[in-house]
């Protein structure tokens, strides 16, 4: 399958395989008319299947919300057609407003104003969880 | 510096000593306190039913010699018409020097203690964190054993909402040479996150188990708990599991003659009356206890406040 190469834009290369919808949606880019491609299981010799997202403009992408999504994930900053950076990503400490707190029990169910803002609690096992309380992201 | 209390590992383990020590002196030397909180006032906020810990703070704060004002249920606060945790915060920081608030929804004290202007203690947010109930049972494992190490405790019902159990379990972590016997119903079991917080954490041997008799014999401490119908979404779950363990008499028999039996209260039947008189126990005594460690925690706070 081709995608035709972007010429000025972001290209987030190594999603791990089944990802790309998650960082799509957690980017709000199904929020934007930009111009998005999301390849899903593509071959990678490294990884055996892998997801990319092109998106066809230059704009600031949250490292914070990829770094939660799949920090194996690499960011490429494309102008003129050719890569000019690429962008290191690292578990942010903090997530705000990115994720929500499921637990019906938890202050933020009923006090709407708040930010839902999740802590990493375990880097090793990625463990994000609720700064109010402390219920893990996505358990 | 305003500082508040929202989970018991806001404290360290010196803090806690500290506080115990004060605790004894208050014990010792009633008359010196009598008239250290002249004139300050302690807010007490309890949007979720409370007898024993609203009283003991009330009661508290009046031996310190200071005033309590006081919402006592949801129904009849600001909340009932929609006021937000934060904003109740701050009107009640413009009538207080302290708040002590209980609150249904898990987070809520956090939310209070970053927008009051004034010390908070949580005094129970949901299933999340009780600090000063913890607080009254280290007193009272200091008063009965003298030491928080080489301590074997036991902690028995429901251990997977009994937000007493993990904030204990949190606390007595830090001691040396402690093991724990985690007994429960599998479904009540210790969640991981609590033992990968604490016990593993510290590497703090523990075993689980779901026989209360079989782990008796070798128990200094037996932590009994409720199993809470407030923290279940389904009734037919709370009516399977409620009376899974029964302390009576006879389960005493193979127990040390030293053990001390301590329960947060209220308990429904998971303590046989049988066993009030029994010197081993001390669940009464605990609440007393939390009396005097809420007295130690309000002038620690208040000093620290510059209040005092």
């Amino acid at each position: 399958m081709n995608i035709a190469a972007i010429q000025n834009g972001v290209v987030i290369d190594h999603i791990t395989a089944g990802k790309g919808m998650t960082l799509y949606k957690l980017m709000k880019l199904d929020e934007t008319d930009l111009s998005v491609a999301i390849i899903k299981n593509v071959n990678s010799r490294k990884m055996g299947k892998k997801d990319i997202i092109k998106i066809d403009a230059d704009i600031p992408v949250d490292l914070d919300v990829i770094a939660y999504v799949d920090p194996g994930a690499t960011v490429n900053i494309i102008r003129q057609g050719k890569l000019v950076e690429k962008r290191a990503i690292e578990m942010p400490l903090t997530l705000t407003d990115v994720i929500f707190c499921k637990n019906p029990r938890c202050i933020t169910s009923t006090e709407q104003e708040l930010h839902h803002v999740f802590r990493l609690t375990d880097r090793n096992e990625k463990v994000y969880r609720c700064l109010y309380c402390e219920t893990k992201a996505g358990g | 510096m305003k500082r508040s209390v929202i989970d018991i590992l806001d404290l360290s383990a010196q803090e806690l000593e500290e506080l115990i020590a004060t605790a004894e002196d208050i014990i010792a030397n009633p008359d010196k306190y009598a008239h250290v909180c002249d004139r300050k006032k302690l807010a007490t906020l309890f949007f979720e039913p409370s007898t024993r810990t609203r009283m003991s703070f009330e009661a508290a704060m009046y031996e310190l010699g200071g005033h309590v004002i006081s919402v006592s249920s949801a129904m009849s606060s600001s909340a009932a018409k929609g006021e937000s945790v934060a904003d109740t915060a701050k009107t009640v920081s413009c009538y207080a020097d302290i708040i002590a608030m209980r609150h249904p929804k898990e987070g809520a004290a956090y939310v209070a203690a970053h927008n009051a202007t004034i010390p908070v203690i949580n005094a129970g947010d949901g299933g999340h964190c009780h600090p000063t109930q913890t607080l009254a049972d280290l007193l009272t494992i200091w008063l009965e054993k003298r030491t928080f190490s080489g301590l074997t405790i036991g902690v028995c019902g429901d251990l997977k909402f009994g937000r007493t159990v993990h904030s204990l379990l949190n606390a007595m972590s830090r001691y040396a040479d402690n093991k724990f016997v985690l007994i429960s119903p599998e479904e009540l079991k210790v969640p991981s996150y609590v033992k990968k917080g604490s016990l593993k954490k510290y590497n703090i041997p523990y075993t689980q188990t779901t026989d209360l008799e079989a782990a008796m014999p070798e128990l200094d401490i037996l932590y009994m708990t409720r199993v809470q119908r407030e923290r279940f979404f389904n009734e037919e779950d709370y009516l399977r599991l409620k009376d899974s363990y029964i302390l009576t008499p006879e389960k005493l028999k193979n127990a040390k003659k030293d053990l001390s039996i301590l329960h947060p209260l209220p308990r429904v039947n998971e303590i046989s009356v049988a066993i009030d008189d029994d010197p081993r126990a001390c669940y009464f005594k605990q609440v007393l206890n939390g009396k005097y460690m809420r007295m130690a925690l309000i002038l620690k706070l208040l000093t620290e406040a510059g209040t005092l």
